[in-house]
C-alpha cells in the first residue's frame, strides 16, 4: 500500500506505547456489533499501472473535444490553455497549500489571490472583486441573496437570457418564492423585463453574451432599474468576450458575476470551474466569499491577509452571509496565470480572434440551405433555426464525429418554440476546416 | 499611471516595491509592478474583423491588465509558490481539515483528455465513460457509507451540507411537514452547520457537550420536540472522539419525525471500519478534498457529494445518472425532483477522476487500512504528549484527531496562538487553534495516515520542547514568532480597518491610517 507509510511492526511497537490491547481497541466508542471485521465488499488494493489502464478504459469510452470538430459552448467553452498553466499549478506549493488561514506562510496563495482580484475587478470594470466562488450559477444565486440584502428588497427578475442551468440554481437557492421572477426564455433576444420593474423590485439579472449569444443593452438596463432603486446584475459565462466588450462596470452594473473557466481551465464536464464575483466597494460587507486585503507585518513589509472574516461563517456562524468555506483557489490560480500569460495585448487579440471565427461560422450556417441565424448580434456564439426537432440532428452529427453544439431542448425541455434551435459556438480552436466539415454535414442532414 | 508602463524599471528580481529576497525566500514584486499593457505571453494572430457584430457594444474603457512573456511568468509564479508551506514540503497537523498526501497518478488520470477535454453539454451517447465514472465513484461511496443513494454535485463540504438540507427540507415538504422549523446543532460543530441550517431559514437549537466532550443523548431527546426538521451531528465530532450515543441519538431524532444530517467532514477515521448508514444517518456530505485525497489547492475547489438514506433518496438534486437500455443516461431537468438543481452542469468531474483513482489505489482493504492508521497516529501524538499537554476529553480514545486545551500554558504568558505561530519556525504548520470553541484556547491536532513514525516522533519532540521553553518563561520564542518564515506577523486589525482589496498605482495609494 504505497501511500501508507507504516510496517505492521511499526504499528504494533505504536500501538504498545500507545497502550491498548490490539488496534479495535481506539475503537471502543464504536458500537460493537456494527464495526466491521473485514474490509469492505470492494475491489482490493491495485498497483500504478492497473489503477491506470482502467482509467484509460473508462476515458476512451468518451469523445473529447480534441477529436474531431467542435462547437460546443453554452456556458462552457473550449479554449487553449498555455502549456505554462497547468505545468506551474501542479507544483506541489500550489496544488498541496491548504486555505492561506497562517499567512506567514501563506503568502504566495495571498499574493496571487490579491492579483486574481484586481484582475477580475479590472476586467468588469468593477472596484473590488472576491477571491472566487464555485463557479457561475452559485455565483449568480449568491448575487440575488446579496443584492436582497443590499436592498431589503424581495423581488427578483431573471433574464430570459440567462442561461437556464443558472435560473434553476436560482430557483433552488430561493427555495418557493413568489418574489423571483423567471422570464421566459428568448431565443430572439428580445425581452421584457424593463417594463415590469417597480419599486420593490431589489435587482434584475441580466446575462450578456446571452444564453443564445445575443448581446444585452446593460446600459439601458442599468438606468431603468437605478431608476427604481434596485441593483443590476450582470451574468457573463464566456469571459473572453471582455477583452472586447464593454466592460459591465463601465455601463451601470452594481454586481457582475462571471465563470472564469475559459481562462485556464479546461472542460473537465462542467467542473471544477471558478465563479467571479465583482461589485461596488461601498458593498463588501455584503459580499460572500474570502476575500484578501493589503497589510504589513511586524516588521513593516508589505504582505497580504485574509480580511473581513466577520462576514463568515466560521466566524459568524449563523449570522454569516453565506454558508461558504472554501473558494476555488487553484481554478482561480489558473485563471490568473493565463490572464498574466495573455495580458491587455492578448486578451485583446484573443477576443478579436474567436470573434472573427464566430463570424465565418455565422456566415457559413446562414448559408445553408434551411438554416436561419437568429442573431444580429453575438461574440463568439449565436442560435441557428433549422426548422426541425434539433435534437435528433445533433445526434446524427455526433455519429458522424462532428459535436455540433447544443440543442436548445436540451436545456428548455417542453418548449416546443425551442424545440428545432441549435446553439454553437467558435473559438480561436475553431478551424475552417472544422466549419466547412460541419456545414456540409448539417446541409446533408437537413436534405 | 494605470500602471508600469515606464520601461518597466521594476523587473522581477530587480528590486520593486516589495524589495528582491533571495531565489530562496523571494520578495516578489506583484504582477502589476512588473508587467505592462503591452507585453504578452501568448502568441496570436492578429486578425481583420470586416464586419463586426457587436452592435455597437465595443469596448471604450481600459482593461489595465499587465502581461508578462512566458519566461517571467514562470519566474512570477514559482518565486510566489516558495513563500507556501504545502504537504509535500512539510506535515500539516490540521485539524478537522485532513491534509494527507495527494498522489500524483491522480492528477495524471484527471488529464487524460477522455475526461478533462469533454463538454457537459455533449450529447450523452459521446460520454459514456464519464457517466459510468460517476456510477462507480457513487458505488463506491454508497458501499463505504451503507446508504442507499448519493448526490455527487455539490461543489464542497459546505455545498454539501446546503443540498442535504435541501433535501430534508424537500422531505418534509413533500410529508406536509413543513412546520418543522428547527434545526439542532451541537455547540462543538463546524460554523458551516449552523451557517447552513440559518441559510434555509430554520432556527438553530444548539445542544450542548457533556464533561467528556460528547453529545448527550438525553440533551437530544430534550430538545426535540414536533417542530425540529433534523440534527446536524458530526461523527466524529470535532473534539475527536466518536459519538458514544449516536445510535440512541439516532433513534430519538427518528422517533420524533426528524431526519439526522451528518457533517462527514471526519469520515476518513471510520471509512471501512463503521458505515455511517449503519448508525442512522439520514443525510452526509463527503469531502473528497480530505478524505479522498483530491488536492486542497490553496483553497479549492472542492467537492462534497451527499450520500442518502432510503427516505431522503427521492429527494436528491438533479443531474444524477441512471441506466438506459444497455447504456447510461443522465437525469438532468429540474422537474424530476423536489429539490431542483444547485449547479450547473454535473458537478466537479474533475474531482471525481481523482477520488476514484485514488480508491481503486487503497482498495476496500487499503481504506480500511489508512483509516486505522489514521487514528492510530492521532492516538500515537496523544499518548507521547498527554503527560505535559492538557487533555480535556481523556475518557475515550482519539479518533483521527487529538484535541489538546491551553491550560497546560497557564501563567506562562504564551497563548495557544503564540504556540502555534512558534510550531511555524520549526517547519511544521500550525495546528487548528481556538476550535472546536468547546474548550479553552484549543489546539486540534490531526497528523493523518500520511505521516510515517520518524516525522511523528519529530513532531512530538518539537511539542515537547515547545511546551518545555513556555513553561520555563522563554516567551520570547512564541510571541516573537515566526521569526524564519517569509514574514512575520501580519496586522489584520488594519487590513480590516482600511481594507485594500485590489492594486492601485502608488500615486492613489490612501495615507496610511496611522
Amino acid at each position: 500500500m504505497r501511500y501508507l507509510p507504516h510496517s505492521d511492526a511499526e504499528r504494533a511497537d505504536m500501538l504498545a506505547l500507545i497502550g491498548g490491547p490490539d488496534a479495535d481497541a481506539l475503537f471502543s466508542a464504536v458500537p460493537s456489533d456494527l464495526l466491521l471485521r473485514q474490509p469492505p465488499a470492494l475491489p482490493a488494493h491495485s498497483p500504478e499501472f492497473s489503477v491506470e489502464a482502467r482509467m484509460r478504459a473508462l476515458s476512451a469510452r468518451n469523445h473529447a473535444a480534441g477529436d474531431g470538430p467542435f462547437f460546443i459552448g453554452a456556458g462552457a467553452y473550449r479554449h487553449h490553455v498555455p502549456a505554462t498553466v497547468d505545468h506551474l499549478i501542479q507544483r506541489s506549493e500550489w496544488l498541496t497549500a491548504y486555505t492561506p488561514y497562517q499567512p506567514e506562510i501563506s503568502q504566495g496563495t495571498l499574493q496571487m489571490l490579491f492579483e486574481f482580484q484586481t484582475q477580475v475587478a479590472n476586467l468588469t470594470g468593477m472596484e473590488v472583486a472576491n477571491a472566487s466562488l464555485y463557479d457561475g450559477s452559485t455565483a449568480t444565486a449568491e448575487a440575488v441573496l446579496m443584492a436582497r440584502r443590499l436592498t431589503r428588497r424581495n423581488r427578483i427578475l431573471l433574464s430570459g437570457g440567462l442561461h437556464p442551468h443558472y435560473r434553476d440554481v436560482v430557483r433552488t437557492y430561493l427555495g418557493d418564492d413568489d418574489d423571483l421572477i423567471c422570464l421566459p426564455a428568448s431565443p430572439v433576444g428580445q425581452g421584457d423585463i424593463l417594463s415590469r420593474l417597480d419599486d420593490k423590485t431589489a435587482a434584475i439579472v441580466i446575462q450578456t453574451p446571452d444564453f443564445f449569444g445575443h448581446l444585452r443593452d446593460l446600459k439601458a438596463a442599468a438606468d431603468a432599474i437605478h431608476a427604481v432603486g434596485g441593483l443590476l446584475i450582470v451574468v457573463v459565462t464566456e469571459v473572453v468576450s471582455l477583452g472586447l466588450l464593454e466592460a459591465p462596470g463601465a455601463l451601470g452594473a452594481d454586481i457582475v458575476v462571471a465563470e472564469g473557466q475559459s481562462l485556464g481551465n479546461a472542460l473537465n464536464f462542467g467542473g471544477p470551474y471558478v465563479g467571479l464575483m465583482a461589485t461596488r466597494k461601498s458593498f463588501i460587507r455584503q459580499m460572500p466569499g474570502r476575500l484578501c486585503g493589503e497589510t504589513v507585518d511586524a516588521e513593516g513589509q508589505r504582505g497580504f491577509v485574509l480580511t473581513l472574516s466577520t462576514r463568515e461563517q466560521h466566524i459568524r456562524r449563523e449570522k454569516a452571509t453565506s454558508n461558504i468555506c472554501t473558494n476555488s483557489g487553484l481554478c482561480a490560480l489558473a485563471f490568473t496565470i493565463h490572464l498574466s500569460l495573455l495580458g491587455e495585448a492578448g486578451l485583446v487579440r484573443l477576443a478579436r480572434l474567436n470573434h472573427a471565427r464566430a463570424g465565418a461560422l455565422a456566415d457559413a450556417l446562414a448559408a445553408i440551405p434551411g438554416v436561419t441565424l437568429l442573431n444580429r448580434t453575438f461574440f463568439n456564439e449565436m442560435t441557428i433555426r433549422i426548422g426541425r426537432p434539433a435534437a435528433p440532428v445533433v445526434e446524427a452529427l455526433a455519429r458522424r464525429g462532428i459535436l455540433a453544439g447544443v440543442p436548445a431542448s436540451r436545456l428548455l425541455p417542453g418548449e416546443p418554440e425551442v424545440d428545432d434551435l441549435i446553439i454553437l459556438a467558435a473559438t480561436e480552436l475553431t478551424s475552417s476546416e472544422d466549419i466547412a466539415a460541419l456545414s456540409a454535414a448539417l446541409a446533408e442532414e437537413l436534405k | 499611471m494605470s500602471m508600469n508602463t515606464q520601461g518597466r524599471p521594476t523587473g522581477i528580481g530587480s528590486g520593486g516595491a516589495g524589495g528582491n529576497g533571495s531565489s530562496m525566500l523571494p520578495n516578489e514584486p506583484l504582477l502589476f509592478e512588473i508587467g505592462d499593457r503591452e507585453h504578452s505571453g501568448v502568441d496570436l494572430p492578429e486578425v481583420e474583423i470586416v464586419t463586426d457584430r457587436l452592435g455597437g457594444f465595443d469596448r471604450a474603457s481600459a482593461l489595465d491588465l499587465p502581461g508578462l512573456t512566458e519566461p517571467e511568468a514562470m519566474r512570477h509564479y514559482v518565486r510566489l509558490s516558495r513563500l507556501n508551506h504545502s504537504i509535500d514540503s512539510g506535515m500539516y497537523p490540521l485539524g478537522s481539515c485532513t491534509m494527507k498526501h495527494n498522489p500524483r497518478l491522480n492528477e495524471k488520470m484527471a488529464r487524460l483528455p477522455g475526461f478533462a477535454d469533454i463538454h457537459p453539454l455533449q450529447p450523452v451517447s459521446t460520454v459514456q465513460g464519464a457517466l459510468q465514472l460517476m456510477e462507480e465513484l457513487s458505488h463506491w461511496l454508497m458501499t463505504l457509507t451503507g446508504t442507499a443513494a448519493v448526490a455527487l454535485s455539490p461543489k464542497a463540504g459546505a455545498h454539501g451540507e446546503l443540498c442535504g438540507m435541501m433535501a430534508i427540507k424537500a422531505a418534509h415538504e413533500a410529508r406536509g411537514q413543513a412546520h418543522r422549523t428547527v434545526v439542532l446543532v451541537p455547540e462543538s460543530a463546524h460554523g458551516t452547520n449552523p451557517a447552513t441550517a440559518a441559510f434555509l431559514g430554520y432556527s438553530v437549537k444548539p445542544i450542548p457537550a457533556r464533561a467528556d466532550g460528547t453529545v448527550d443523548a438525553s440533551a437530544v431527546v430534550a430538545a426535540l420536540s414536533p417542530d425540529v426538521a433534523a440534527i446536524m451531528l458530526t461523527n466524529p465530532n470535532t473534539c475527536g472522539l466518536f459519538e458514544p450515543q449516536i445510535r440512541e441519538i439516532a433513534a430519538a431524532v427518528h422517533e420524533a419525525g426528524a431526519y439526522f444530517y451528518c457533517d462527514g467532514a471526519n469520515f476518513n477515521a471510520i471509512m471501512g471500519v463503521v458505515r455511517p448508514g449503519d448508525l442512522g444517518i439520514d443525510a452526509m456530505h463527503i469531502n473528497l478534498h480530505k478524505t479522498f485525497s483530491t488536492p486542497h489547492g490553496g483553497g479549492g475547489p472542492g467537492a462534497g457529494p451527499v450520500v442518502l438514506s432510503e427516505a431522503l433518496a427521492p429527494f436528491a438534486p438533479v443531474p444524477f445518472v441512471r441506466k438506459a437500455g444497455d447504456g447510461l443516461e443522465l437525469v438532468e431537468h429540474p422537474q424530476e425532483t423536489a429539490l431542483g438543481r444547485i449547479t450547473a452542469f454535473h458537478g466537479q468531474m474533475g474531482m471525481y477522476v481523482r477520488a476514484l483513482t485514488y480508491m481503486l489505489s487503497h482498495g476496500g482493504d487499503g481504506l480500511a487500512q489508512a483509516a486505522r492508521d489514521a487514528v492510530l497516529n492521532a492516538n500515537y501524538i496523544r499518548a507521547r504528549l498527554a503527560d505535559v499537554f492538557s487533555l480535556p476529553f481523556p475518557d475515550y480514545p482519539a479518533m483521527h484527531e487529538v484535541l489538546f486545551d491551553d491550560s497546560f500554558l497557564e501563567g506562562s504568558g504564551v497563548s495557544t496562538l503564540d504556540f502555534a505561530k512558534a510550531l511555524i519556525d520549526e517547519g511544521f504548520h500550525p495546528m487548528t487553534m481556538y476550535f472546536p470553541l468547546v474548550v479553552h484556547g484549543a489546539m486540534l491536532i490531526e497528523p493523518t495516515e500520511s505521516e510515517s513514525r520518524q516525522t511523528l516522533d519529530h513532531f512530538c519532540d518539537v511539542m515537547l520542547d515547545l511546551a518545555r521553553s513556555a513553561k520555563a518563561g522563554d516567551k520570547e520564542r512564541f510571541t516573537a514568532a515566526p521569526t524564519r518564515a517569509p514574514r512575520r506577523r501580519l496586522d489584520e486589525t488594519r487590513a480590516a480597518r482600511t481594507p485594500r482589496l485590489t492594486w492601485s498605482p502608488p500615486e492613489d495609494l490612501p495615507q496610511a491610517a496611522e
